[in-house]
């Protein structure tokens, strides 16, 4: 049970005030607020045991170390995993899929071969893809959208086929909110041989990610986005894809000799771990990895399905309201992408803003996606374990306020 | 909610509800397509310059924010029947109004519209918001030429 009464008092920006307003935080899709915990971890490091890891024989490089290499454990249990060398540490999801697209990518796509995607995906899981498929004169193929925007199986089972040799989707959708089948999938894509790559960006923070379940081959997530500090991501990988990959970037760290004309490349996962790495900020991310993990995974789930689904209904009510994806919270991760009236949404972020009220508005970078919806735009709220039902009360208010001022577009 | 700040005032929300010199113009002398991709401000913006450098007509059709909307309603008043020269110092006030880093003088008489925009400064990501109109216009005005029977078409991005 998630009782966001208590929560706000481990987060200290939660007190902020924005213009004489207590701060409503909807803009978790983007990046979450951050506890203490690891706000703190990050300066205990800095304050008692900074130091280089993997060298150094002094006492705080140990320590150093013990802690950096100590996540792995968690991040390993947290997602499901047995072996720890199978998670690689990057700066986010981005750098998670590059990876991906540059060492398996490179070494396995040829021309001929087809990519399969949502048209949901964010530019991070579409434009590393698209380079990947120039080069190799690969092809892209999109999977369709039911109405109400979750996949239509019925495409998927059309266009995986034995030509696909990558099946690369999203988790859960930033706009939408849409949860994918990914397993059903996975299933679909490993009968034709094709590897499965997930963006777990939006679904890893909110709800219960197990590799072993999904059966997905490449798993990429950020902690930014799940109370840790940014520049820290994680790509999992299985251990026989990632042995086969070559390196990705080369340097200290990620090599066990080096002669002058030669090296030896560094076992996994060091071998993608390339120069000093962000110690402070992976450490930090262990600490937003037991925040969440002594609240239950599915206790964090059931709290935005209860949120959301007030939401909907909340904001489904509002005079000429237009609510994206999936009409169940059941089917919906804590995401809600809208317009409202003909108001463009940076106008509706702005008075909202004033409010003290912070969402998104504008292409959530998934232009194509937007294209698909016909708008330029959406606004967006996005909760997390903080967010309350009075917040979104005070999300509906403003709302109607703004279109006191901003609706009844005359027709230009 | 702070809706009597400057973002949002009068002057700004009545040329938002009430646009003027929407529509196109039949063989214009300029078509300019201005685009903002940041947040997908469009705007067409039609030009009628007359053989001795007058500007006798300017439409514009728009799908953007309040502050693009009413920032280019402004300015078709501003510029309409005004010479090309007169138009370009009046763009030019405009955006070193916008843009200028201190205070510059008070916009007055058929200008004085505009000083509603000047709230704008305050928050910085929708001054592109605010210029889109205006340097679609220079671009019209760059490429306007009144002894050619075709329409000069172009396109602007707000970079």
């Amino acid at each position: 049970m998630i009782e966001p009464k208590q929560i706000i008092k481990d987060f200290p920006i939660l007190n902020r005030e924005i213009g004489g307003h207590k701060l409503v935080y909807l803009d978790n899709a983007a990046t979450s607020q951050k506890p203490r915990a690891v706000i703190d971890a990050i300066s205990h490091y800095y304050e008692h045991y900074n130091a280089n890891v993997h060298r150094g024989i002094h006492t705080m490089s140990e320590e150093a170390t013990a802690a950096y290499e100590g996540v792995r454990e968690k991040i390993a249990a947290f997602i499901d995993v047995d072996n720890t060398c199978e998670i690689i540490y990057t700066r986010n999801t981005t750098e998670a899929i590059n990876l991906v697209a540059y060492s398996w990518g490179r070494q396995n796509v040829l021309p001929g071969d087809e990519i399969v995607l949502t048209p949901m995906e964010h530019h991070s899981n579409l434009v590393p893809w698209q380079q990947l498929a120039a080069e190799r004169e690969a092809k892209l193929v999109f999977l369709e959208l039911t109405d109400d925007g979750q996949v239509n199986m019925d495409s998927a089972r059309a266009l995986i086929g034995p030509k696909t040799r990558l099946v690369a989707v999203t988790h859960m959708s930033n706009v939408l909110g849409t949860i994918v089948p990914v397993k059903e999938i996975a299933a679909l894509a490993h009968k034709v041989g094709a590897v499965v790559l997930v963006d777990g960006a939006q679904s890893v923070p909110h709800m219960p990610v197990s590799v072993k379940d999904l059966d997905c081959d490449f798993l990429a997530f950020s902690f930014h986005k799940m109370l840790g500090p940014t520049g820290t991501g994680i790509l999992w990988g299985k251990k026989e894809l990632l042995e086969a990959m070559p390196p990705f970037m080369f340097g200290g760290d990620m090599i066990s000799s080096v002669a002058r004309e030669k090296s030896r490349f560094n076992e996994l996962p060091w071998k993608f771990e390339a120069g000093t790495p962000n110690i402070a900020d992976v450490i930090a991310s262990g600490a937003a990895i037991d925040y969440l993990s002594n609240l239950g995974m599915e206790n964090v789930r059931q709290h935005e399905i209860e949120i959301t689904r007030y939401a909907l209904k909340k904001l489904g009510g509002l005079k000429d309201m237009v609510i994206y994806g999936p009409k169940e919270a059941e089917q919906r991760g804590g995401v809600i992408a809208f317009n409202m009236d003909g108001i463009h949404p940076h106008d509706l972020g702005q008075i909202l803003s004033d409010s003290g009220i912070a969402i998104r508005a504008g292409h959530h970078c998934c232009q194509p996606l937007m294209k698909d919806l016909k708008v330029m735009g959406t606004a967006r709220a996005s909760f997390y374990i903080y967010n309350t039902e009075a917040e979104v009360d005070l999300l509906a208010a403003a709302l109607e306020e703004a279109d006191k001022v901003l609706g009844h577009v005359a027709v230009r | 909610m702070s809706l009597s700040d400057d973002l949002y005032r009068e002057t700004i929300l009545d040329h938002y509800h009430q646009p003027r010199n929407t529509g196109t113009i039949e063989a214009p002398t300029a078509q300019v397509e201005g685009v903002n991709p940041l947040c997908g401000d469009e705007l067409t913006l039609y030009l009628k310059v007359s053989q001795d450098g007058k500007i006798d007509d300017v439409k514009l059709t728009a799908h953007g924010c309040s502050i693009n909307t009413a920032s280019g309603s402004m300015m078709s008043e501003a510029i309409l029947g005004q010479s090309v020269e007169r138009a370009r110092e009046i763009i030019g006030t405009f955006k070193e109004m916008m843009l200028s880093k201190t205070d510059t003088a008070e916009l007055v008489d058929d200008l004085e519209d505009l000083e509603a925009l000047r709230g704008v400064k305050k928050y910085p990501v929708r001054i592109k918001c605010a210029l889109l109109p205006w340097n679609t216009l220079l671009e019209g005005l760059d490429c306007a030429d009144p002894k050619q029977t075709t329409t000069a078409v172009k396109t602007f991005t707000e970079t």
